[in-house]
């Protein structure tokens, strides 16, 4: 008895240390504190970063070989190309970015934190979609010059800000998914794209009109749903991440 | 501190805990002693908020699992077989990013008081990667007591440690203890267990099927006890 009441004081004196737990947490700051830890490991490592641009640059090359288009068609298939390498780009930087937290039992340790679990996945989706724009912005004046067709309209980069979003927002939440699982690697893919494909197809439709300087009320319709898509991925991703992320 | 009630955890048809009652006092120092697949891995999770119960009560540091989880967690330091730690970042990094995600106050000075009770003060700018395992473990526990929690769980610390780091280990978790924290610990190491736990619990096919104290002990020993506890 004397024993367990000398712990209790001892208990009661250390809660009046220097430094007391904050129940609460602050939902702004996990996430910041999220995005600052991936951007900081991955600076250091550049390995996501690095296979996500060598891909890229892979896969427009292929392309670029393989069709041996003359201009005007080179300019009709260029939104496809773009998309089709955004995307597979894409998921080899959204199954490294959550194999990092799965493999030292990371996801873990942001699990135990006392936020809003909502708040590691809007970490992780800020983080992954600044990744994704840094390599669209190499891609797009490499593809430029090798395709002969200029990609810089202001359009078509809302268009590629609105389609990442939407890619980045449901690909982080299946990555999640997929990453607690023994095939992650190949099951990441296989669950993305059937779930993605109304977000590429509009981004294709859009980038395609933007680049066929085509009247705004054509492509309104595309990108209206765009911006529909990237609210209900990220909403029902707020919804269900808690859920997802637990045994 | 920790209360749990009929503790029932299923995963599809495979029942691991089979209404478990278990109950620890603040500042005890629990071993939860049992063979492989027994279920003490899993406990371990339902006390740390990462798994739900399927039914059954859970308390901990007065708050209710699975309702009050965030509440749990501010009050809860876990220390895994994994170092849970990001190997790109430097020990102050990821003593950093933790203490930004338990929103700490004066948390410069509380990691360098963190990494010095982990003897990882002179180490502080180098990456975790090239750390032994046997520091990855110590800023491991590190990192758990950053918050200052009131309970502690430790998962199988002393797995992968050669015989220098066990050593290291013991210490840490002696002062980790010493300062009142209530643990509860999960160890195949008998030795090291009945070094410094306060209690242990044998957890067998998913219940605990005994219990003694150190000062019980002291007529036994630990092996016999287990031994016997699993005969029953």
């Amino acid at each position: 008895m004397a024993v367990k009441s000398s712990n209790i004081a001892s208990t009661k004196n250390r809660q009046q240390s220097v430094v007391r737990h904050q129940a609460s947490g602050n939902f702004l700051k996990a996430v910041s504190a999220v995005v600052w830890k991936d951007l900081q490991a991955e600076f250091r490592s550049r390995e996501l970063f690095s296979a996500m641009l060598v891909f890229s640059l892979l896969i427009i090359l292929i392309f670029n070989f393989a069709l041996e288009l003359d201009l005007k068609t080179r300019q009709s298939v260029t939104a496809g190309v773009l998309w089709a390498t955004f995307a597979f780009a894409g998921t080899l930087g959204l199954n490294r970015s959550m194999a990092i937290e799965k493999d030292r039992g990371c996801l873990d340790g942001l699990l135990l934190a006392p936020v809003d679990r909502s708040a590691i996945y809007f970490g992780k989706v800020i983080s992954n979609l600044m990744f994704m724009l840094i390599v669209e912005i190499i891609v797009l004046p490499v593809y430029s010059v090798l395709y002969n067709t200029n990609l810089f309209l202001p359009g078509l980069l809302m268009v590629i800000l609105l389609g990442s979003i939407g890619y980045v927002a449901v690909g982080t939440l299946l990555a999640t998914m997929s990453v607690q699982t023994r095939t992650r690697d190949i099951l990441l893919p296989i669950l993305l794209f059937p779930i993605v494909i109304p977000v590429l197809l509009a981004a294709v439709k859009a980038s395609d009109g933007f680049l066929a300087h085509a009247e705004l009320s054509e492509i309104l319709l595309p990108i209206n749903l765009l911006i529909a898509y990237d609210i209900i991925f990220l909403a029902v991703a707020f919804m269900v991440f808690d859920n997802i992320v637990e045994e | 501190m920790i209360t749990v009630k009929k503790l029932v955890k299923r995963f599809g048809i495979k029942t691991i805990l089979r209404g478990l009652d278990f109950e620890v006092q603040p500042g005890e120092f629990v071993a939860l002693l049992g063979p492989n697949g027994a279920g003490k891995t899993t406990f371990l999770r339902i006390l740390a908020s990462l798994s739900r119960p399927s039914l059954g009560e859970v308390h901990v540091a007065g708050y209710r699992l699975p309702n009050e989880a965030a509440q749990v967690r501010a009050r809860l330091g876990v220390v895994s077989h994994l170092p849970l730690l990001y190997g790109d970042l430097t020990a102050e990094e990821n003593l950093q990013f933790y203490a930004r995600m338990y929103n700490l106050p004066n948390q410069d000075a509380r990691i360098t008081e963190v990494l010095e009770m982990v003897g990882l003060e002179t180490r502080r700018r180098d990456l975790v990667r090239t750390f032994s395992r046997g520091m990855q473990q110590r800023l491991a526990i590190g990192r758990a007591v950053l918050h200052d929690p009131d309970v502690m769980l430790f998962d199988e610390p002393y797995t992968g440690l050669d015989q220098d780091a066990s050593s290291m280990l013991d210490d840490v978790l002696k002062t980790v203890a010493s300062q009142g924290r209530t643990v509860v610990m999960t160890s195949h190491d008998l030795a090291r267990a009945e070094e410094i736990a306060t209690r242990f619990d044998i957890l067998s096919r998913g219940v605990i099927t005994a219990s003694i104290t150190r000062k019980q002990l002291k007529k036994s020993n630990l092996l016999t006890f287990y031994k016997q506890a699993l005969a029953d």
